[in-house]
């Protein structure tokens, strides 16, 4: 136990450090993505997580480089948290020949497949059977990685949820399925679209531990996926876990927001679980208000820096239009 | 008629909302369709003129939604599904194809499904691969769908109307880009007839079919082909299920030439199926030269917008085929 914070022992001083700086630098980026985009300079679409850093941040802490993770149209913070480049995440939402994809994925494809993250996906359910399957990989191989699972509330209604659940608990896989219950899809709130008081109840459906947590919390999240990790691990099967959470700005890139009242945004604002994570750390004395604010400076450059990395790089050529269809 | 212009979009909201007004089996139902208007606005206002029963948001569960737009449409009611992109058709298929389309055959003429899936198609957006397809051909494929590709706001009116009307389960593309797009509508309801082709443009040279956006790029192609003394007559089949193949047979005798354009892939396109019915036709005789396939490449829609449109035919690649074919 780290000066009475209670955390896995694979979280050192430093660890919660960077994870405080990685968190910034998820919020920075997208505010600077959703600046972009207000400016008409990126093209398509982006779905930003500002205000969701914390559960991306958290889960992702407590596994290794060896395990994965199956990410969401709402992917930037998954990605920066599975230690991904933001040079690169940049420059593909510029579309540019340096970008994760090459230019040709944009904001809802970008995947980094040598680190584990197995990618964004632009079809809401989409991910949640490709997680099983990494996991079954990793069983019929022996390879003991573990998958998480990241997928909207949204998401749960839909059959290859449900099916994927089913699936990964007949047979024991190492995935843990992590609802970002952010409480509305795009515009549906879960209260409409769903008669249950919390998502994490379905896993009694399928007979697997399901859990419920305060997803602006670091230290709870760190917690509860570290353990249904060490479950999934030991071969005992998927876990449900539920992260309560809010998504501060519009569904996909902004909107009149008519789905939601003004108070409840300030209610959710007010819980910012960036603050809850600095507060904490400088009463455990783990941080200083001076390191604090240093390590929000370092992440807000480091966003400068990708933007400027972008920027200079070049667009691919017509030539790779038809590059990269097979293997 | 009283007209006046009007956006693809409002077309399209006001074909559903006055069938509305009149029919109380209709109703919409679909992804964010109520106070947030829908994906792309089409039904923004809707929930406040006809209420949450009538207008039914609906949480993302495409399989469940298209099924109970068939099972509805079996039992009396006259559903409206509106399908956030076409790409999610994917997930919605074995209501679409192994049940709506079979059905009333299977059932040895029993029983009807009068549905419409509406649903925006195409790419321009910068939305990729996964939001940008156009996968048509794929319905077209299935005896027991209509498929509808309006290219205009009056089109789509009438097109809509049609479809409403039509006791079976209908396709309804809507492309993206031509939401915004203008044209000259009638204030009251009316019909275009599915199977009826509309020649866009008359000519003597070359027959153009396009489809959807391509109808828009096949004129501004026969502009300037004009210039250069080339008469291209740009036909716009409007329904590809039916197909009006006289129109297309008449005009290909006239012109001996014949280019097909239509963003989707050109593999498998429905431009296949349209120079097949040439080929078997009297028309086949009255080629002068072979004729042009022009569609989308074999690839995923990519996300940067130079390599974005070059995936699809635009207008210099039906200029430069239309004077390939007249040169013969
Ligand atoms: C199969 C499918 N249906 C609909 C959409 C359109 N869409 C994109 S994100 C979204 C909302 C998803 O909600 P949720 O799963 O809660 O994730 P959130 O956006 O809140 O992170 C919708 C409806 C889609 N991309 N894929
Ligand atoms: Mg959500």
């Amino acid at each position: 136990m780290l000066k009475n914070l209670e955390i896995p022992s694979m979280i050192t001083e430093k660890k919660l450090k960077d994870l405080y700086k990685e968190m910034w630098t998820i919020r920075y980026f997208d505010e600077k993505v959703d600046q972009f985009f207000a400016k008409g300079m990126i093209h398509g679409t982006t779905h930003l997580c500002v205000g969701q850093e914390a559960s991306a941040s958290g889960s992702i802490a407590v596994i290794g480089g060896k395990d994965k993770i199956v990410s969401t149209h709402r992917g930037h913070g998954h990605c920066i948290s599975k230690e991904g480049d933001i040079n690169k995440m940049m420059a593909e939402l510029f579309g540019r020949e340096t970008g994760y994809c090459k230019g040709k994925g944009g904001s809802m494809h970008i995947a980094d497949v040598e680190k584990g993250n197995l990618g964004a996906n632009g079809i809401v359910g989409g991910g949640i059977p490709l997680a099983v399957g990494a996991a079954l990989t990793s069983k019929m191989k022996n390879e003991n990685y573990v998958v998480l699972c990241f997928f909207g509330d949204g998401a749960t209604n839909e059959g290859s949820f449900h099916e994927s659940l089913n699936l990964a608990a007949i047979w024991n896989l190492p995935v843990i399925f992590i609802c970002e219950n952010n409480q509305y899809g795009m515009s549906g709130s879960v209260k409409e679209m769903t008669k249950i008081e919390h998502i994490a109840t379905r896993s009694e459906g399928y007979g697997i531990p399901g859990k419920i947590v305060d997803g602006l919390d670091m230290f709870e999240i760190m917690n509860t996926v570290h353990e249904a990790v060490e479950h999934a691990r030991g071969g005992n099967g998927p876990t449900l876990i539920e992260m309560k959470t809010y998504r501060w700005k519009g569904h996909s890139k902004s909107d009149a927001k008519k789905y939601r009242t003004r108070e409840e945004e300030n209610e959710w604002r007010a819980k910012d679980g960036i603050k809850r994570f600095k507060d904490a750390l400088i009463d455990a004395e783990v941080l200083t208000e001076e390191e604090a604010k240093q390590l929000q400076e370092e992440a807000k450059t480091s966003i400068e820096e990708a933007v400027e990395f972008a920027a200079n790089s070049p667009e691919p050529s017509i030539e790779r239009l038809e590059e990269d269809v097979f293997a | 008629m009283t007209t006046r212009e009007i956006t693809y979009l409002e077309a399209v909201r006001e074909a559903m909302s006055q069938e509305m007004r009149e029919n109380e089996d209709v109703f919409i139902l679909g992804e964010d369709i109520g106070v947030y208007g829908g994906a792309f606005g089409v039904t923004r206002g809707m929930i406040e003129e006809f209420g949450p029963e009538r207008v039914r948001n609906t949480p993302i569960s495409e399989a469940a939604i298209a099924g109970a737009a068939v099972g509805s449409a079996l039992t009396g009611m006259r559903p409206i599904l509106e399908l956030q992109f076409s790409d999610f058709i994917t997930i919605a298929m074995d209501q679409i194809v192994n049940q709506a389309a079979k059905t009333r055959y299977m059932f040895g003429g029993k029983g009807k499904v009068p549905m419409v899936l509406r649903t925006p198609a195409g790419s321009g957006t910068g939305a990729a691969a996964q939001h940008s397809q156009s996968l048509e051909a794929w319905m077209a494929h299935i005896p027991g769908l209509k498929v509808v590709q309006p290219s205009t706001a009056y089109d789509a009116k009438g097109l809509l109307k049609a479809a409403m009307d039509d006791d079976n389960p209908v396709i309804f593309y809507e492309h993206k880009l031509l939401y915004k797009t203008s044209s000259n509508v009638p204030e009251e309801s009316y019909k275009i007839e599915l199977g009826k082709a509309d020649i866009k443009r008359e000519g003597t040279d070359v027959t153009i079919v396009a489809t959807a956006i391509m109808v828009h790029k096949a004129l501004e192609a026969a502009e300037v082909l004009e210039k250069d003394g080339i008469s291209a007559e740009v036909i716009d089949p409007r329904t590809i299920v039916p197909l009006d193949k006289e129109t297309i047979i008449e005009s290909v005798k006239k012109t001996g030439k014949l280019i097909v354009v239509h963003e989707a892939v050109k593999r498998g396109g429905i431009g296949g199926e349209i120079v097949g019915v040439i080929a078997e036709s009297e028309a086949f005789d009255y080629l002068d030269a072979p004729i042009i396939r022009l569609g989308g490449k074999e690839v995923p829609i990519p996300y940067n917008p130079n390599l974005e449109k070059a995936a699809i035919p635009q207008v210099p690649d039906i200029i430069a085929a239309v004077k390939k074919t007249v040169r013969k």
